[in-house]
C-alpha cells in the first residue's frame, strides 16, 4: 500500500462517517420540521433533542476532519477546489449555521420554537446536501475548465447537466432513507410506539426513491464520463452486495423486526457502495487534472499525518465510546426518564 | 474585477470572519478552566454557591460554544477558499498541527457534549468534574495547534525551495518555530485572563443592577483574582513577545513604534500623530523601547531605514499595539487595587462608578483580543508567509468574493445579536435568586422549564 492510498482511504472513510452521522442530523431535521407543519410535532421534538443535541458538534467535526486532512494530505486540491468552490461552499457555511444555531439558541438556549425557525431549521437539513453533492459531480469532470493557468467553474455547464441534477437527488432521497432507518430504531428503543410508527414509514416510503436514484446515477455517468463508468462496471460484484444489504433492511423493516440490525445492514449497504464508487474513481480526484499521485504531499508530511492520525485515533475511539454509551446505548437516557442538561 | 481586488475583497471577509470567530474562540479556551476552578472550589469549600455558578456559566458557555464551532468551520474552509495558493505552499509544511487541531475539536466536542448532559448523573460530584477537564485541555489544544500555524506564517521554518520547488521539508521544524513560544504562550495567557474580566463584568453588572447577593459578590472576588493572576501573566510573555519581535521580526516592532532609524537608547512612544517622522503629542519614555526589546537601555533597536519600502508594514499598527498595551496595564492595576481594597474593606469597591468599571474589565479585554490579532496580522503585511509569499499573490481568483462578503456580514450580524438575546433572556428567566430558592427546596435545579 502506497501512502498516497493510505491517505484517501482515511479520508474517504471519514467522508462516509460524515454521510452517515450527518443524514441523521439533517433528515431528522426535515422530519421535525414536517412533522411541525402537519401539527404531529410532539412525536419526534423530544427524540431529536435527546439524541442530536448532544451529538451534532461532533458531527460538524467529521466535516471538519474532511477538508483539513484533504488540504494537509493533497495540498493541490486547494489550488482547483478551492478556488472554483468559493459559492457552494459559502452557501454550505450558511446552511451549516443555520443548523449550529438552531441548537444553540433554540433547544440549548432561551427555548426559542418559533415555527418559522423550525421550518429553516428543517428545510436547512435538505438545501445542505443539496449544496455539498454538486462536488461529486464536478470531481467527474467537464465542469471546472482552465482559463490559462487558472481554474474556474462552469456554472451553466455544471446547472444543465443531468448528472449533477441525479447526484443532488439522489443526496436527498440517501438522507431521508438513511435518517429514517436509524430514526425508526432510536424511537423504537426509546419505547416510543408512535414514533417508531410514523419513522418505519417514512423509511418504507424513502427506500424505494434512494435506490432508483443511486442507479440512475450509474446510468448518467455512461454518458458523462465512460472511463468511469467502465471501472464501475468491473465493480458490479460490490453494487451487488451492496444491494442485497439493502433489501435485507427494507426486509427487516417491512416485517417490524430488529431495526438494530436492520440499521447496521443499511451502513453495510452505503458502506459498499461508498467505497466501491471510490475505488472506481482512483486515481482521479478530478477528472482529468488531478490524480492523488500528482497532487500528493511530500513524504515527510505524509508519514507525520499518518502517525498523528493514529495516535488521535487512539484518542478518539474511546472518547466516542464513551459517548454512544452514556446517550445512544444508555436507556435511561434514550427514553427520556432522566434529564441532566446543565 | 481585476486581481487587486479579489486580494482586497479576500482580506476583508477573512478579517470579518476570524474577527468574529477569535471572541469566541477566546471564551472557548478560557471559559472552560473558569468552570473546572468554580466547581472545585465548590466541592472542596462545599458550597452550593459555586457549584451553581459553575453549572451557570456552563449554560451559557454551550451557546458561546456553538457560535464558535460554526464560525471556526467558516475560518477553516474560508482558508481554502480564499487563499487557495497560499494553502497549497502551506499544505505542504504545516499541515501538521492543522490536522492535529482536528482531534482536538474531536476531545472538546465529545467531552463537552457528555459534560453538560450528565449534571447530576453521578452521585459523586468529582466524578463530574473529571470530564470538565478534556473539554478544557481539548479547547486549549485547539488554540495551541491554531497559534503554531499562525506562527509558522510570521516565523517559516523547516523547507527549502529549490528551483521553485520544496524540498527538506520538515513538519516538526515548521511547528517549533522562533515564533511559536511567545505567541502560543501569550494567546493561552490573554485568553484566561479575557474570560475571567468577562466573567467578573457579568457578576459586576448584577451588583449594579441592584441585586447584592452573596453570590454574585463570590462571582465577582472569584474572577477578579484569576483576572489579576492572568493579567500579569500577559503582560510578562508580552514582553518576551517584544524580544521575540526585535530578534525575529524587527519590522514589525519598528513599524509599532515609529522607530525610523536604528539606534541605541530608544525611547517608547504611546499614541501621538505622525508629523512626517516625527511623532507629536505624544508620551515618550525613554529608553523603554530598548529594554522592551532587549531587556537593557542601552541596546540598539533595528529600524524601519533597514527595509526596503515595499516591505514595510503599515505605521498605523502603532494604535492597535498601543491599544493591547494600554488595556492590559489598565486591567493590571485595575484588579490589583479591586483585590486590596476588598480586602483593606475600602468603601470605594462598592461604590456605583467602581463598579461600572468592574464591568468595562470584559468588553476592554476582548477589545486587546483584537487589537493585538489585527497588530499580529497588519504587522505581517505585505507578507503571508513572511519573505516567502506576498498576501497579493496568494488570494483566489475568484470574482464573486463582494457578494461572500454581504452573505457573511448579514450571517455574523444576525449570530451576534441571536447570542446576546437569547444569553440575556435565558438568564433573566432563571434568575439565580429564583435558581437558589428552588434548590433549597430539594430540587435539583436544572432546566428552567
Ligand atoms: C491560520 C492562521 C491565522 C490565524 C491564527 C489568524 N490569521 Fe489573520 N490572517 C490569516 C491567517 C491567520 C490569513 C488568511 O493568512 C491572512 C489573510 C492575508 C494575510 O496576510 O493573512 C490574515 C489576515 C488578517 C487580517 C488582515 C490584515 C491585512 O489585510 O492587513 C486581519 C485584520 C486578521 N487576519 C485578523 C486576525 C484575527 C482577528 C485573528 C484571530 C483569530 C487572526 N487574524 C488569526
Ligand atoms: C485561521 C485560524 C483559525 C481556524 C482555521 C480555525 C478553525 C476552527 C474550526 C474549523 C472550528 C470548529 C471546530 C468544530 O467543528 O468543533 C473552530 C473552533 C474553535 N476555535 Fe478556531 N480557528 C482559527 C483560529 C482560532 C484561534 C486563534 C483560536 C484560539 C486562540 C481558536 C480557538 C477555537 C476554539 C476554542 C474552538 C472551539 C469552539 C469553541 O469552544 O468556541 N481558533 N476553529
Ligand atoms: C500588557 C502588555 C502587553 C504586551 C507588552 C503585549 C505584547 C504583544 C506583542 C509584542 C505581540 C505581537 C507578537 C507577534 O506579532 O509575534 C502581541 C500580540 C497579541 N496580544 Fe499582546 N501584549 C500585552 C497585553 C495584551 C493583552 C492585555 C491582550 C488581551 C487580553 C493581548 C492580546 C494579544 C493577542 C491576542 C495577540 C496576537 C497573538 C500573538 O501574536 O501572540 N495582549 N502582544
Amino acid at each position: 500500500m502506497t501512502l498516497e492510498i493510505i491517505g484517501i482511504s482515511v479520508l474517504w472513510l471519514f467522508l462516509f462517517l460524515y454521510v452517515i452521522v450527518a443524514s441523521i442530523d439533517f433528515g431528522a431535521g426535515f422530519f421535525n420540521a414536517y412533522s411541525a407543519f402537519t401539527n404531529k410535532q410532539h412525536i419526534l421534538t423530544g427524540i431529536i433533542q435527546r439524541y442530536l443535541s448532544p451529538v451534532w458538534e461532533v458531527t460538524n467535526v467529521f466535516f471538519v476532519f474532511f477538508f483539513v486532512g484533504i488540504i494537509g494530505f493533497f495540498p493541490l486540491t486547494a489550488f482547483y477546489y478551492g478556488t472554483t468552490l468559493l459559492i457552494p461552499a459559502s452557501i454550505a457555511l450558511v446552511l451549516l449555521a443555520v443548523r449550529g444555531s438552531y441548537y444553540a439558541f433554540a433547544t440549548y438556549g432561551a427555548k426559542i420554537n418559533h415555527r418559522g425557525y423550525i421550518y429553516m431549521y428543517g428545510l436547512s437539513g435538505l438545501l445542505l446536501p443539496a449544496s455539498l453533492s454538486p462536488v461529486l459531480a464536478m470531481s467527474e469532470g467537464g465542469f471546472i475548465k482552465m482559463e490559462g493557468s487558472q481554474p474556474y467553474l462552469d456554472y451553466w455547464a455544471l446547472f444543465t447537466s443531468p448528472l449533477m441534477w441525479s447526484i443532488v437527488v439522489l443526496s436527498l432521497t440517501a438522507v431521508l432513507y438513511i435518517s429514517a432507518v436509524f430514526l425508526t430504531w432510536y424511537a423504537n428503543k426509546a419505547g416510543d410506539a408512535k414514533a417508531t410508527d410514523l419513522m418505519r414509514k417514512y423509511a418504507l416510503v424513502w427506500a424505494g426513491p434512494a435506490i432508483v436514484t443511486a442507479t440512475g446515477i450509474i446510468y448518467e455517468l455512461r454518458d458523462h464520463n465512460p472511463e468511469h463508468f467502465s471501472r464501475i462496471l468491473d465493480l458490479w460484484w460490490a453494487f451487488a452486495i451492496s444491494f442485497l444489504l439493502f433489501a435485507g433492511t427494507v426486509y427487516l423493516i417491512w416485517k417490524r423486526k430488529n431495526y438494530g440490525l436492520a440499521f447496521i445492514l443499511l451502513v453495510g449497504q452505503f458502506f459498499t457502495a461508498f467505497f466501491a464508487y471510490g475505488v472506481s474513481h482512483y486515481p482521479y480526484l478530478l477528472y482529468p487534472y488531478l490524480t492523488i499521485y500528482d497532487s500528493f504531499t511530500n513524504e515527510a508530511m505524509a508519514i507525520a499525518l499518518i502517525i498523528a492520525f493514529i495516535a488521535g485515533l487512539g484518542l478518539l475511539l474511546p472518547s466516542l465510546y464513551l459517548l454512544f454509551r452514556l446517550f445512544l446505548f444508555d436507556k435511561d437516557y434514550v427514553k427520556g426518564k432522566s434529564d441532566y442538561h446543565a | 474585477m481585476g486581481f487587486e481586488d479579489t486580494v482586497l475583497l479576500s482580506r476583508i471577509l477573512t478579517m470579518m470572519t476570524l474577527s468574529f470567530h477569535i471572541l469566541y474562540a477566546t471564551i472557548g479556551v478560557g471559559i472552560p478552566l473558569m468552570i473546572l476552578i468554580a466547581q472545585w472550589v465548590g466541592i472542596k469549600k462545599n458550597d452550593d454557591h459555586y457549584i451553581l455558578l459553575a453549572r451557570r456559566w456552563a449554560r451559557g458557555f454551550v451557546i458561546t460554544v456553538a457560535v464558535g464551532v460554526v464560525t471556526g468551520t467558516a475560518i477553516g474552509l474560508q482558508l481554502s477558499l480564499l487563499w487557495p495558493n497560499f494553502m497549497q505552499l502551506a499544505g505542504n509544511v504545516i499541515a501538521l498541527p492543522l490536522f492535529m487541531e482536528v482531534f482536538a475539536f474531536f476531545f472538546e466536542a465529545i467531552f463537552l457534549g457528555i459534560y453538560l448532559y450528565t449534571w447530576d448523573r453521578f452521585e459523586d460530584q468529582r466524578k463530574h468534574l473529571l470530564l470538565l477537564i478534556p473539554v478544557a485541555l481539548g479547547a486549549a489544544a485547539s488554540s495551541v495547534f491554531i497559534t503554531i500555524v499562525n506562527a509558522f506564517m510570521n516565523a517559516p521554518q523547516g523547507f527549502d525551495i529549490l528551483n521553485g520547488e520544496l524540498v527538506n521539508v520538515s513538519p516538526l521544524l515548521a511547528m517549533f518555530n522562533p515564533a511559536m513560544p511567545t505567541k502560543v504562550a501569550h494567546v493561552m495567557a490573554t485568553a484566561f485572563m479575557a474570560s475571567a474580566f468577562v466573567l467578573a463584568s457579568i457578576a459586576a453588572l448584577r451588583l449594579v443592577q441592584g441585586s447584592n447577593h452573596i453570590y454574585h459578590k463570590k462571582a465577582l472576588l472569584l474572577t477578579m483574582k484569576l483576572g489579576f493572576v492572568f493579567s500579569i501573566a500577559t503582560a510578562l510573555i508580552g514582553d518576551f513577545s517584544g524580544k521575540y519581535l526585535a530578534e525575529y521580526q524587527p519590522e514589525k516592532l519598528a513599524a509599532a513604534e515609529w522607530h525610523f532609524e536604528t539606534e541605541g537608547e530608544a525611547r517608547l512612544i504611546l499614541f501621538g500623530v505622525l508629523d512626517g517622522e516625527e511623532p507629536k503629542y505624544a508620551i515618550e519614555i525613554p529608553y523603554a523601547l530598548s529594554i522592551l526589546a532587549h531587556g537593557v537601555p542601552g541596546a540598539e533597536v533595528t529600524g524601519l531605514n533597514e527595509f526596503p519600502e515595499d516591505e514595510r508594514p503599515p505605521l498605523w499598527i502603532h494604535y492597535l499595539f498601543d491599544t493591547m498595551v494600554t488595556i492590559g496595564m489598565w486591567l493590571a492595576f485595575f484588579s490589583f487595587v479591586f483585590l486590596f481594597g476588598t480586602w483593606g474593606n475600602w468603601a470605594i469597591i462598592t461604590k456605583k462608578w467602581f463598579r461600572w468599571l468592574t464591568v468595562a474589565g470584559g468588553p476592554l479585554a476582548l477589545i486587546a483580543i483584537e487589537a493585538g490579532w489585527w497588530f499580529t496580522e497588519v504587522g505581517r503585511q505585505p507578507w503571508i508567509l513572511r519573505g516567502y509569499l506576498r498576501t497579493s499573490e496568494a488570494a483566489t481568483t475568484s470574482g464573486q468574493v463582494d457578494l461572500m462578503i454581504i452573505l457573511f456580514a448579514g450571517l455574523y450580524f444576525i449570530l451576534g445579536v441571536g447570542t446576546i438575546v437569547v444569553l440575556s433572556r435565558m438568564y433573566k428567566r432563571n434568575p439565580v435568586e429564583k435558581e437558589l430558592a428552588d434548590r433549597q427546596k430539594g430540587g435539583k435545579g436544572g432546566d428552567p422549564e
